[in-house]
């Protein structure tokens, strides 16, 4: 058990002016009794609205804020109290804030990291190398981290993390403002980590895809609460979220009502483009397209998934009672 | 045990190494800063210079004595505002999040704090701190015992040790006001102004308040007492100037309660 979170709970007192000197002392529950473990060498996507305490929950786990009540365990270790030895332990990559000093060049940055670290000569230059090789840092490692592109700086950071050869990887918004390459290698490259050293993965993203390829597991909170724990499936089918079939016709047609397991989304005026939405649990694309085939000639077609915003929402709504 | 210091002075070498070559990358402005810094003292020591053509002492000491005590001060001064001088910058750490990165390397906050801007340009105004001591100690009349002697070592040093502390003390108000740096360059920038001048010209209160709670006039007034043999004013008698070490280490016991204290604010950890 890498992670073991119990009962834990996590205020913040908001001080909000009324009128011109009075102050309104709110307490905030940022954190309201999460309790869950997370196994060594896992791979956990930790979802949630913005708000719904996944930066606080993350900051205990890393011994940053101080549980208001509960207990948390990383590594077996109480995080604020062992916070150093924690340290030593867990990587940990925060999308939209650098942990990397941006006058320095990574090479430099490395070698502070690594003194920092009390990391051996040769023990920390084969892992940078490892490091630099698979995440193809080679051609800006003498370029300063204020120089660098955003997809660079995430690399860089990424192994910043990683060159002590952490336990346990946390990642707040790894992809976030990433186009689609960098996200994909990104994604492999976490992959690779985890199968190679046996890296246990706990993410925090807005990404279905990051969540769809990395992880075998989701945690969704809602306002500081658990709100699903269990396989991304498991999640679509409960919330009944729907996949939509985008169909290009050769012809003009009728809208294509009545497919079984469907139903039409919309049609544009001309009747060439459609949009058919279904339940992955009802019936397959494969059917669905067998079945348009017999009515009209499909020209092309793409498919959307889910995306993770509207599943959650879709859990938040049904969570809440009537 | 050589061994076992290197292999803990290891990352603070490593990074304030990268402070050093990042800031002296660029020659020409380097060389300007500290231009621009010695200037910062030159002007200041101008100030004593303008008085003393107007009066011919003191708090009862002539110009060399005060030349001394400016020096002293300076020197402590500059010295811990080289090391300590940014820690008036807290509040961009906390927006930034870098003082979240601290928190996540195994190393003490402030000892990464500390060495993550060494300001190296504030070596001009040491010079010139150094170079008015130079010329103000043969001017003095001083009997060089070997007490006397060890002192004028060891006082800029504690007395850098003082005002880093303060640096330290004032960072850790920041903890809980955001926007107080104003408010805590008054006790640092404060301290040292009050302590290039004798504390002799100040009333009994404020002379209480510039040693025994902000305690610089232990950096240059007390020793230079001690130096010149001079009685001290009503309630400061001339054997405090011995005093300075102790009192740094005073100083920073507060100093390291509070940024304890401060921390755990942050972290949530205290009230």
């Amino acid at each position: 058990m890498i992670i073991s979170v119990q009962d834990l709970r996590r205020e913040f007192v908001v001080r909000s002016p009324i009128g011109r000197l009075k102050r309104e002392r709110r307490v905030v529950n940022a954190v309201d009794g999460l309790s869950f473990t997370i196994e060594r060498g896992a791979a956990v996507g930790y979802i949630g609205a913005n708000g719904a305490g996944k930066s606080t929950t993350i900051k205990m786990l890393t011994g940053i804020l101080v549980p208001t009540a509960g207990t948390v365990r990383t590594c077996g270790l109480e995080p604020v109290a062992d916070r150093k030895s924690l340290a030593r332990r867990i990587g940990v990559v925060f999308g939209q804030r650098s942990q990397l000093w941006w006058d320095l060049p990574l090479a430099q940055s490395y070698r502070a990291l690594a003194a920092i670290h009390r990391l051996r000569e040769s023990e920390w230059t084969a892992r940078r190398d490892e490091l630099v090789d698979r995440l193809d840092l080679g051609s800006f490692l003498d370029t300063p981290v204020r120089q660098l592109s955003l997809g660079q700086r995430i690399r860089g950071e990424l192994a910043a993390a990683l060159l002590h050869s952490p336990e346990l990887l946390i990642l707040d918004e790894p992809t976030i403002g990433l186009d689609v390459l960098s996200k994909e290698r990104l994604r492999v490259f976490l992959g690779e980590q985890r199968s190679s050293h046996g890296t246990t993965l706990l993410l925090t993203t807005h990404d279905m895809d990051d969540v769809q390829r990395l992880c075998e597991r989701i945690i969704v909170v809602d306002k500081g609460r658990m709100a699903y724990d269990g396989t991304l499936p498991g999640l679509v089918e409960r919330v009944g979220a729907q996949r939509v079939m985008t169909l290009d016709l050769h012809q003009p047609s009728e809208p294509l009502a009545g497919i079984p397991g469907t139903h039409v989304v919309d049609v544009e005026p001309d009747g060439l483009r459609q949009r058919l939405a279904f339940s992955p649990t009802e019936t397959t694309a494969a059917s669905v397209l067998a079945a348009v085939s017999t009515r009209t000639d499909v020209r092309d077609l793409a498919i959307d998934e889910p995306d993770i915003e509207d599943v959650v929402r879709r859990l938040y709504l049904s969570a809440t009672p009537n | 045990m050589a061994d076992q210091l290197a292999q803990w002075w290891r990352p603070y070498r490593e990074l304030i190494g990268s402070r050093v070559r990042s800031q002296t990358a660029y020659r020409r402005s380097f060389a300007l800063d500290v231009l621009g810094s010695a200037a910062v003292g030159v002007v200041e020591f101008a100030e004593v210079y303008i008085i003393f053509s107007n009066v011919d002492a003191l708090g009862g000491l002539d110009f060399a004595g005060v030349a001394l005590i400016f020096a002293l001060a300076n020197l402590a001064f500059s010295l811990a505002d080289l090391v300590v001088g940014h820690l008036d910058e807290l509040p961009r750490y906390l927006r930034t999040g870098t003082l979240d990165a601290f928190l996540l390397r195994p190393l003490p906050v402030l000892a990464q704090l500390v060495t993550s801007d060494i300001s190296l340009r504030r070596l001009g105004r040491t010079a010139v701190s150094m170079i008015i001591l130079a010329i103000a100690l043969p001017l003095n009349d001083i009997d060089w015992t070997a007490g006397r002697i060890v002192l004028v070592g060891v006082a800029p040093i504690a007395g850098a040790a003082i005002f880093a502390a303060l640096f330290v003390c004032a960072g850790a108000v920041l903890f809980w006001l955001i926007e107080g740096a104003q408010f805590s360059h008054a006790f640092t920038y404060g301290g040292n102004y009050a302590a290039t001048f004798p504390a002799s010209i100040f009333a009994m209160p404020m002379r209480v308040f510039f040693t025994f709670v902000i305690p610089s006039a232990f950096v240059a007034y007390l020793p230079t007492l001690v130096l010149l043999d001079l009685p001290g004013p009503p309630g400061l008698p001339q054997w405090l100037g011995w005093c300075t070490p102790l009192a740094a280490v005073g100083i920073w016991a507060i100093a390291l309660l509070s940024w304890r204290a401060g921390v755990r604010h942050y972290t949530g950890a205290g009230s």
